[in-house]
């Protein structure tokens, strides 16, 4: 049955994956996912296209051939042996769930000069803005922007440019100060992308890390039943065998999430 | 799931050694760098929208599916199941040719015709920073 069920859930699946392929056709312009995923957790703006999600990919093939470790050490018998390998299991699902946190806490809390109703404002990517669009490069655009911004936006413009500078200081200047000390040139400033990408990307993602999250519990359960010797009595480790065959489809949508999402 | 009934299906040899799923690893972790590779060489190249990026595009997809082929029948033991059981979960899945096929064609031409019928629509997500910032605060950004 176990399977069935996989079946219908890797129509689930596939069925959001093709909506989000048929919308992002349906777009003259879609964001590069290179320029969209380029950070890693304490490299700061160190530009690392794709770095961090090559990281949760292998700890999520690795989490998986631990679980075949464990189904194996399961054909044996072997309780210790299956024990240690559902405990790596879990652990690799709980890594992969933390750099999940990470990175959507990082989408959302980021501040992206981005242009919009004519003035520029510093925004993450969310369910309602996507800061990913085409660069504005008609300097003298951003020039007009940039005088019709707010003095938070500039002050932040500033800092982030020139680090010696305290934010208390700045605040202290006059508007037309802090857009002297921009260099209108060097200013990259983004038109808004299409909204769509957030709803689908933290949908589909959030979706699999949910089925993550779950699969961890399972795997919990599982743990506990081996620790406590329930398939032992029983003969058997079938159980572990189909906890395993769901961890192993998690892993499996991973590889189109990442196609779809971060590859293509 | 499990209700002391054992499923037959289920039941297969034991293999002998841990080999098989170590080799199967590195395959997945070789494919998944060459892949990484080619998604780099997309952004290092910054190749415009032709046949040489649908080309690294379509490797890229097939290495996929390479690796979901790994996946299934090595970590899933599906390969080891018997045959009838094998095609009731695969054929259903033949769906996916047409699903993929219609839908993507659907969203391309939605696309075309929008093109074609509003060109200040081409004008104003083609051509990015020529674009006034006034006229693109007069209508807010495309609806999807």
């Amino acid at each position: 049955m176990m399977w069935y069920f996989l079946m219908s859930d890797s129509f689930t699946f596939g069925a959001f994956l093709i909506s989000y392929g048929t919308i992002r056709f349906s777009q003259n312009y879609w964001p590069a996912p290179s320029f969209v995923f380029n950070t890693f957790p304490g490299a700061g703006e160190t530009n690392l296209p794709l770095a961090f999600v090559s990281l949760m990919t292998f700890i999520l093939i690795m989490s998986s051939v631990t679980m075949v470790l464990a189904v194996h050490e399961g054909h044996h018998g072997n309780r210790k042996g299956v024990v240690k390998w559902m405990a790596w299991t879990i652990l690799g699902g709980l890594c992969f769930l933390g750099c999940q946190a990470w990175e959507w806490n990082h989408l959302i809390t980021g501040e992206h000069a981005t242009l919009i109703d004519g003035k520029i404002e510093l925004i993450g990517q969310s369910m309602r803005h996507n800061p990913w669009g085409m660069e504005v490069a008609d300097h003298a655009a951003v020039l007009d922007a940039l005088r019709n911004s707010s003095h938070e936006t500039l002050v932040k413009l500033v800092h982030e440019h020139n680090h010696s500078a305290a934010e208390g200081q700045l605040n202290a200047l006059s508007n037309d100060r802090l857009i002297g000390m921009l260099n209108s040139e060097n200013l990259r400033v983004h038109l808004p992308g299409p909204v769509a990408f957030g709803g689908y990307f933290f949908g589909i993602t959030g979706f699999h890390g949910f089925h993550v999250f779950s699969g961890v519990i399972i795997n919990v359960i599982m743990l506990i039943m081996a620790q406590t010797g329930v398939f032992e009595r029983r003969g058997h480790y079938l159980m572990i065998e189909k906890a395993g065959l769901y961890w192993h489809f998690v892993d499996l949508v991973w590889v189109f999430v990442f196609l779809c999402f971060y590859l293509v | 799931m499990e209700h002391g009934v054992t499923e037959v299906t289920i039941h297969h040899e034991p293999s002998s050694s841990t080999k098989r799923i170590w080799k199967v690893f590195w395959i997945l972790l070789i494919i998944t760098m060459v892949e990484l590779g080619l998604g780099l060489s997309l952004y290092a190249l910054d190749l415009p929208e032709g046949l040489r990026m649908h080309l690294i595009k379509g490797t890229i997809i097939i290495l996929s599916l390479a690796k979901a082929y790994y996946i299934v029948s090595v970590f899933m033991h599906l390969g080891d199941e018997i045959r009838n059981m094998i095609m009731t979960i695969v054929v259903p899945l033949m769906l996916f040719i047409w699903f993929i096929l219609a839908f993507l064609g659907d969203g391309s031409s939605y696309r075309n015709l929008r093109n074609k019928y509003d060109p200040y629509y081409k004008e104003r997500t083609t051509t990015g920073g020529g674009a006034k910032p006034d006229s693109i605060a007069t209508k807010p950004g495309g609806k999807d």
